[in-house]
C-alpha cells in the first residue's frame, strides 16, 4: 500500500509517493556499474517521472541514497537506475552491488525533479561518469521531439562508461571521451558550438561541474542547467541549502533537504538521538560537530560557543556550506 | 463524579486526595479517571483544578504569564500563607524576576559545563557498575541509584564532604513540601532544622570548592548579574532539585529495564540507546509526578473556565501517559521518540539540570549495558512515597 509523505519544494509542498518496490532485474553495465530494474511491489503503474527525475532509495541500513532515474518515462512498468560502486564509499553502494538481489523490496519515494529537461530547440548535453544517469533520458527525449543536440561523455576508460550501447544508436551526436584515451574533456571546445539560445545540461563529478561552471560564466544565466550528485553518494543539491552530513561514529551519511531538519534525517537513519522541544530553545538535541561550516538557529549557545562550532542544536540548525560531519 | 458545580457546569469533580498513599501508591488509575472526566476537572479534597491531558499540562507549561510560578507551585498559595522556607528565587518566581536568575542558572548548568563532567561521571559510573555486576546480585535502588548521584553531584557542585548525608533529607523535605501538610510532610520535616542548617552552610561562597558548580553560581555575583543575596539561594535551588530526582529518575528507569527484559535486550545490543531508554523511563514512570501553577487572570483552559488567583494541579506524570499524545503509552519502549513529554516540565521553568540527569542517566545504563547480558528483578520492588516524587525505596537485581 502506498502513503503519501510530503516533500517540501521552493513551490510549496507538493505529495510525494512512498512505496515499496522490487528488484526485478540487476545486471552489470560496465566496470563498476550496475542497473536495477525496479517494479512497483504492489504491481501497480509506477509514479510518472520526467527526465531529470531521481528517487530515494531507503535501503536495509535506513540510509537513504538518491538514483536518477535512467529509463524510459513511458514505461510505467519499471524505473532503472544505475548504481556506481564508490571506491571510498560509505556502504551504500557496496549494499547494491553486493547484497541487493532480484528479489528483493526497497522503498522508494519520490521520484522528484530538481533537473527538469527545460523546451528548447537545440541543447548541449556534458556526462562525466555515472552523471550519465539523469542525461540518458535527456537525450532520449531531445531525440523524440526534433531538438538539435550533442552530447560529451567523459569517463575513467570506456570499460567503465555505463550505456555506450544504448548511445551508440544517436551516432556522432554522441562524442565519447574516456580520459585513458584523451585526457580531460575539453569542455571550451565543446561549448564553441554553443548558440545563442542553447541550454546546456551537465551531470557528473564536482570537478567536471565546477570546469562547467566556469566554462559558462560568460553564458547567460540560465544556460547551464547541473546536477550535483555527491563523492560518495548520489545526493542531489535541491537548492542551496540541501547539504549531507556524514554521520561518523555510525559511518552513515544522510541528506538533508532544504526543508528538513538534520535531526529528522538521522532519527529516519535509525540513529538514536534525544531532543525535546524542536525549536533550539531547550538544548536537549546538542550534538558534537566534526567538521562544517554551521548556520545556527538556535537560542542556546553563547556566542563563543557559537563560534567555536563544536556544538549545534541539530532540531534546527543547519550547514553553510554542502557538508557537515557529526559525531553521531 | 458530579455533573455541576458553582463554577461550571458539567466539569467532573473528584473527592479522592491526590496525596493519599493510596493514590501516591498507584496513581495511573486515578490519572485515568481524571483525564476521563475532562480536560481540567475539580478536586474537592483541597478545592482545586487539575488536569492530566498532555494537551492542558503542556498549554499551561508553556503559557507562565497565564499559569504563574510565583505564587508557588505546591499546594500553599504564597500570596495567602507563609511557606515553608523562603520561596526559590528559580522555581517559584515569574518573568522579569525569574529571567535574571534563570539565565545565570543556564550558564552555570550549560550543555558545555555539563559536557566537562562526562569523563569523571563516567569513570564513577564504571566504577560503582563493575563492584555490582561482579557480585551479581544487588538492590538497584540502596546500591546504585541511591549511590551514583551522590558519589557525583556533590563534588560537581564542590560541597563539602562532611554532612552529605543531608543532601537527599533536603530535598526530601522540598519535594514533599509542593503537597499538603500530610503525614509524608511531617515526616520529611522531622529534622528540618539540622538538615536545613547544612544547606544553608553549603550555600556560602567560602564552602564551597573552587572550580565546582556552586562557586560559577557565585562567579555571576562578581560580574554583577545577580546579588550576593541571590546566590546563596540559587546554590539552594541546586540542592534542593539536583539529587533526589536523578536518584528517583535512575532507580525507576533500572526497575523499568528489569520489568522488560525485552527493552534490556535492545539497549544491551546497542548501548547507544541508553540515553533514550533514560528518557522514556522519566515518560514511563516520571520522578516529579506534579506541579502546581497559579491563574494570574481569568482563562479558558480546555473549554473550563478558571477564574483569577487559583491553584491548578498539573499532573506531569499523567500527561505522559496520556493516550491521546501516546500510542500504548503504557508500554515502556525504549526506541520510543519520547520528544514531547514533560517529565522535565517545559519552557522557561523546564528543568534547568535536566542535561545532568541525562548525563547521569546515560552513563550510569551504558555502563550496566555493556557489562550485564541480562538484568532482573529477584523480587518486587518497593515504593517510596513523596508528595511529588514518585520512586522506589529497594530493587533486588541479578545481573548476568
Amino acid at each position: 500500500m502506498s502513503t503519501l509523505t510530503e516533500e517540501f519544494t521552493p513551490r510549496g509542498r507538493t505529495h510525494e509517493p512512498d512505496f515499496q518496490a522490487v528488484v526485478q532485474e540487476k545486471g552489470n553495465v560496465s566496470d563498476g556499474v550496475v542497473t536495477l530494474l525496479l517494479a512497483h511491489a504492489a504491481g501497480d503503474d509506477l509514479p510518472q517521472w520526467q527526465p531529470g527525475s531521481h528517487v530515494d532509495m531507503v535501503l536495509e541500513d535506513g540510509l537513504v541514497r538518491q538514483y536518477s532515474l535512467c529509463g524510459d518515462p513511458a514505461d510505467r512498468s519499471v524505473y532503472r537506475v544505475g548504481v556506481l560502486r564508490e571506491r571510498a564509499g560509505r556502504g551504500g553502494s557496496d549494499f547494491v552491488h553486493d547484497r541487493l538481489q532480484v528479489g528483493d523490496r526497497v522503498h522508494l519515494r519520490g521520484p522528484r525533479n530538481h533537473f527538469v529537461l527545460q523546451p528548447s530547440a537545440s541543447y548541449l548535453f556534458v556526462a562525466g561518469g555515472i552523471g550519465i544517469t539523469p542525461i540518458l533520458p535527456m537525450v532520449a527525449e531531445a531525440q523524440r521531439n526534433g531538438a538539435d543536440w550533442k552530447l560529451l561523455y567523459g569517463g575513467r576508460s570506456r570499460d567503465s562508461m555505463a550505456f555506450l550501447d544504448r548511445l551508440a544508436e544517436y551516432g556522432d551526436r554522441v562524442d565519447v571521451r574516456p580520459e585513458d584515451e584523451h585526457g580531460l574533456l575539453d569542455l571550451d571546445a565543446f561549448l564553441a558550438g554553443h548558440s545563442a539560445g542553447d541550454l546546456v545540461y551537465c551531470c557528473g563529478p564536482e570537478p567536471l561541474l565546477r570546469a562547467m561552471e566556469w566554462a559558462c560564466s560568460d553564458l547567460p544565466r540560465e544556460t547551464l542547467q547541473v546536477e550535483r550528485f555527491a563523492p560518495k553518494d548520489a545526493i542531489h543539491a535541491d537548492d542551496d541549502t540541501g547539504f549531507e552530513v556524514y554521520l561518523q561514529a555510525s559511518d552513515l551519511t544522510v541528506a538533508v533537504g532544504p526543508d528538513q531538519s538534520i535531526l529528522e534525517r538521522v532519527e529516519d537513519a535509525g540513529i538514536p538521538v534525544l531532543s525535546s522541544c524542536q525549536e533550539g530553545t531547550c538544548g536537549t538535541c546538542e550534538t558534537d560537530v566534526v567538521e562544517g561550516d554551521l548556520a545556527h538557529r538556535d537560542s542556546v549557545l553563547t556566542e563563543a560557543d557559537r563560534a567555536s562550532g563544536e556544538t549545534m542544536m541539530i532540531c534546527v540548525s543547519r550547514c553553510k556550506g554542502k557538508r557537515l560531519v557529526l559525531d553521531l | 463524579m458530579t455533573a455541576t458545580t458553582d463554577h461550571v457546569p458539567s466539569v467532573a469533580e473528584f473527592d479522592f486526595d491526590p496525596f493519599s498513599h493510596e493514590f501516591l501508591s498507584d496513581p495511573y488509575p486515578f490519572h485515568e479517571q481524571i483525564r476521563e472526566g475532562g480536560p481540567v476537572v475539580r478536586l474537592r479534597q483541597y478545592d482545586i483544578w487539575a488536569t492530566a491531558r498532555h494537551e492542558q499540562v503542556f498549554a499551561a507549561l508553556t503559557d507562565p504569564e497565564t499559569y504563574c510560578s510565583g505564587a508557588g507551585v505546591g499546594l500553599t498559595d504564597f500570596r495567602k500563607e507563609k511557606p515553608w522556607r523562603p520561596p526559590s528565587l528559580l522555581l517559584e518566581a515569574d518573568p522579569p524576576n525569574h529571567t535574571q536568575v534563570r539565565d545565570v542558572m543556564s550558564t552555570v548548568l550549560s550543555s558545555r559545563a555539563i559536557r566537562a563532567l562526562r569523563e569523571t561521571f563516567t569513570a564513577k559510573a564504571d566504577e560503582l557498575v563493575d563492584q555490582l555486576v561482579a557480585r551479581g546480585r544487588f538492590d538497584a535502588v540502596r546500591d546504585l541509584a541511591d549511590v551514583f548521584p551522590l558519589r557525583v553531584f556533590p563534588d560537581a557542585i564542590g560541597l563539602p564532604e562532611e554532612g552529605r548525608e543531608n543532601l537527599m533529607p533536603y530535598g526530601n523535605m522540598a519535594f514533599n513540601g509542593f503537597g499538603p501538610r500530610n503525614d509524608l510532610f511531617d515526616a520529611a520535616m522531622a529534622d528540618a532544622a539540622r538538615v536545613t542548617e547544612w544547606i544553608m552552610f553549603c550555600c556560602r561562597r567560602e564552602n564551597l570548592a573552587p572550580g565546582g558548580l556552586g562557586r560559577d553560581v557565585w562567579a555571576a555575583v562578581d560580574r554583577g548579574e545577580i546579588t550576593d543575596q541571590q546566590a546563596p539561594l540559587l546554590v539552594r535551588s541546586l540542592l534542593s532539585a539536583g539529587v533526589d530526582t536523578t536518584v528517583y529518575g535512575l532507580g525507576n528507569a533500572l526497575v523499568a529495564l528489569a520489568s522488560h527484559p525485552d527493552e534490556w535486550s535492545k539497549v544491551r545490543e546497542k548501548p547507544a540507546l541508553a540515553k533514550l531508554a533514560f528518557e522514556e523511563a522519566i515518560r514511563f514512570e516520571s520522578p516529579v509526578q506534579t506541579f502546581f501553577r497559579t491563574t494570574a487572570r481569568d482563562v479558558d483552559l480546555g473549554g473550563v473556565r478558571l477564574g483569577e488567583g487559583e491553584k491548578i494541579l498539573l499532573f506531569l506524570g499523567a500527561a505522559n501517559r496520556d493516550p491521546h499524545k501516546w500510542e500504548d503509552p503504557a508500554r515502556f519502549d525504549v526506541t520510543r521518540k519520547a520528544a514531547g513529554h514533560v517529565g522535565f516540565g517545559f519552557g522557561i521553568h523546564g528543568c534547568v539540570g535536566q542535561q545532568m540527569a541525562r548525563l547521569e542517566g546515560d552513563v550510569v545504563l551504558t555502563a550496566l549495558a555493556k557489562r550485564a547480558r541480562t538484568l532482573e528483578l529477584t523480587a518486587e520492588p518497593s515504593l517510596k512515597l513523596n508528595n511529588t516524587l514518585r520512586g522506589f525505596s529497594s530493587a533486588p537485581v541479578e545481573v548476568g
